[in-house]
């Protein structure tokens, strides 16, 4: 079955290596440490490629958004009030136990549903909440001498500082799950697959 | 929840600390401009009437003569900065001859010799705080000496016209760096001065530092004597300017959570209100630097969290293996 458009692929692909960039650059730079000069090596470069992958994260970012309005994708998105709760629970039993014993997937992957309310939860809180206060707190770091952002004081720094480390540990959370979670697929390997062929095989092979 | 909507804005606020700082501190600076008045002001006025003027008049009394010319840019001084400075409480005539005040002035006293620090500061007792004869030597080890033959002395950066205390005096870290800076840039970013000194070609500050990632924030949060100066624990502010290939340019000098490490911006004193259990006090002084103002706690909480979720995949992991 054909899930993921050509579009979906390529940015998935491009946030992907981004998000990674930023995670490893960002790290180098909070943990840098004088006595583990390995852990830490190339501060300077990994402030300026954590600024160039920022720039075009915003930019892939956008893109995302205003792909999902023009072609419709956002509607994938959408979570009922009643799967909320319930169909996350099911989702998240299933994982802890329901798939040791063999039952069925609760929410099977259709052309019309894509994902599992599970995914759906966690997706949106990392596009629509996590991502934009991320890039937020970044552009704020980034343009740390317009007058605009000068006139809160040193704190407004410190503070989006202490919330960029929170949501890109945030982020770099989900990034595991995440990966993790597609390799429980029909087989370790077929989600990834999929990700790139934009076809994925049927579940109940 | 009625904890929470309580103390989440007061945790937000306690980031907000330099605003009121600021404030505070602005106000005491400029109460104490406003209030000195020097009980040598019109002492001083007689030299300030032509010395803080681009042009300056008088009545040559032997030729009975005006006399109309332009003053010497390096003559010119600001009674403004004069009156803010360290020096602001002395007549002219304390460390200048008192010849000065018959016009024109003597020939030979433009031979006068000047005081240097040493010579008011060295052994003061009120002055031991600073350490002048161990600020002398960390100087006679500086590049800066080697221009002495040259005529460069203490007062090419501390003018003793003008030269205030603002380090120890301020809350204000950035309005600090941009007067300390000032100082450096005097000569360095004014070609005309510098070869008063240096046969060295013209140095293009921000070429130089091209390697420095978001260079304008270093340049207006960063002293220059930071990274170019070695660190001397016994003073409190490091002369010894070292060669341009020796200067810092290791980032994590700074931006670690080891405060030993750092330089001498945190050989500033926390204040009360600093305590947040951050590793490096420097940030409370109005600086936040990237890797340096890590909270303890919350490097913690992450480790734990991160340790947790790789627990759960390692578990989950072994059980699709012995389900299969």
């Amino acid at each position: 079955m054909y899930l993921y458009p050509l579009w979906i692929r390529l940015w998935h692909f491009v946030n992907a290596i981004l998000i990674m960039i930023l995670i490893i650059t960002g790290a180098a730079m909070q943990f840098a440490d004088a006595d583990h000069p390995l852990l830490t090596a190339g501060f300077a470069g990994s402030a300026r490629l954590h600024d160039v992958a920022a720039i075009i994260l915003t930019i892939s970012y956008i893109a995302f958004v205003a792909g999902n309005i023009v072609t419709g994708n956002s509607k994938y998105y959408r979570i009922s009030k009643k799967n909320l709760f319930s169909g996350t629970g099911k989702q998240l039993k299933y994982f802890l136990y329901g798939m040791f014993r063999k039952e069925k997937q609760p929410f099977p992957v259709t052309m019309d549903n894509k994902f599992n309310p599970l995914e759906k939860v966690s997706y949106n809180l990392i596009m629509y909440i996590i991502m934009p206060l991320l890039i937020l707190s970044g552009i704020i770091m980034l343009f740390q001498d317009l007058k605009v952002i000068i006139v809160f004081g040193t704190g407004l720094f410190i503070f989006t500082d202490i919330l960029h480390i929170i949501l890109g540990f945030l982020v770099s959370v989900f990034l595991i799950i995440h990966v993790y979670c597609c390799t429980i697929g029909p087989k370790p390997g077929s989600l990834f697959r999929g990700l790139i062929s934009g076809y994925q095989e049927s579940e109940e092979q | 929840m009625r904890y929470l909507s309580f103390s989440l804005p007061l945790l937000i606020l306690n980031f907000f600390p330099s605003a009121s700082y600021a404030f505070e501190k602005n106000e005491a600076f400029l109460q104490d401009t406003i209030l000195f008045v020097s009980p040598y002001k019109e002492d001083n006025e007689l030299c300030f009437k032509c010395h803080a003027e681009k042009k300056y008049e008088y009545m040559n009394e032997t030729s009975g003569k005006q006399v109309k010319a332009a003053m010497h840019p390096g003559d010119i001084l600001s009674r403004d900065k004069f009156y803010a400075s360290n020096h602001k409480g002395f007549s002219c005539t304390d460390c200048h001859s008192s010849q000065f005040q018959s016009f024109p002035h003597p020939e030979e006293l433009k031979k006068e010799p000047h005081f240097n620090c040493l010579d008011c500061h060295g052994g003061d007792a009120a002055s031991a705080v600073f350490k002048f004869e161990e600020i002398d030597r960390e100087f006679r080890k500086s590049v800066h000496f080697r221009l002495e033959e040259q005529g460069f002395n203490c007062w090419e950066c501390h003018d003793p016209h003008s030269y205030r205390l603002s380090f120890r005096n301020s809350k204000d870290m950035k309005e600090t760096v941009l007067y300390d800076n000032s100082i450096c840039l005097g000569c360095h970013a004014d070609y005309d001065r510098f070869k008063q000194f240096s046969d060295r070609g013209k140095i293009k500050l921000s070429k130089a530092h091209k390697w420095l990632p978001h260079q304008s924030i270093h340049f207006e949060s960063v002293r220059c004597i930071e990274c170019h100066t070695k660190v001397n624990e016994n003073i409190l502010v490091p002369h010894y300017v070292m060669p341009e290939e020796a200067a810092v340019r290791d980032c994590r000098k700074c931006h670690t959570g080891n405060a030993d490490t750092m330089t001498s911006l945190l050989t500033i004193k926390p204040t009360d209100k600093g305590n947040r259990k951050f590793d490096n006090t420097v940030i409370i002084n109005g600086l936040n630097i990237i890797g340096a103002n890590r909270n303890k706690y919350l490097d913690n909480i992450i480790l734990i969290f991160f340790a947790g979720i790789m627990t759960i995949i390692g578990v989950h992991i072994l059980f699709r293996v012995i389900r299969k």
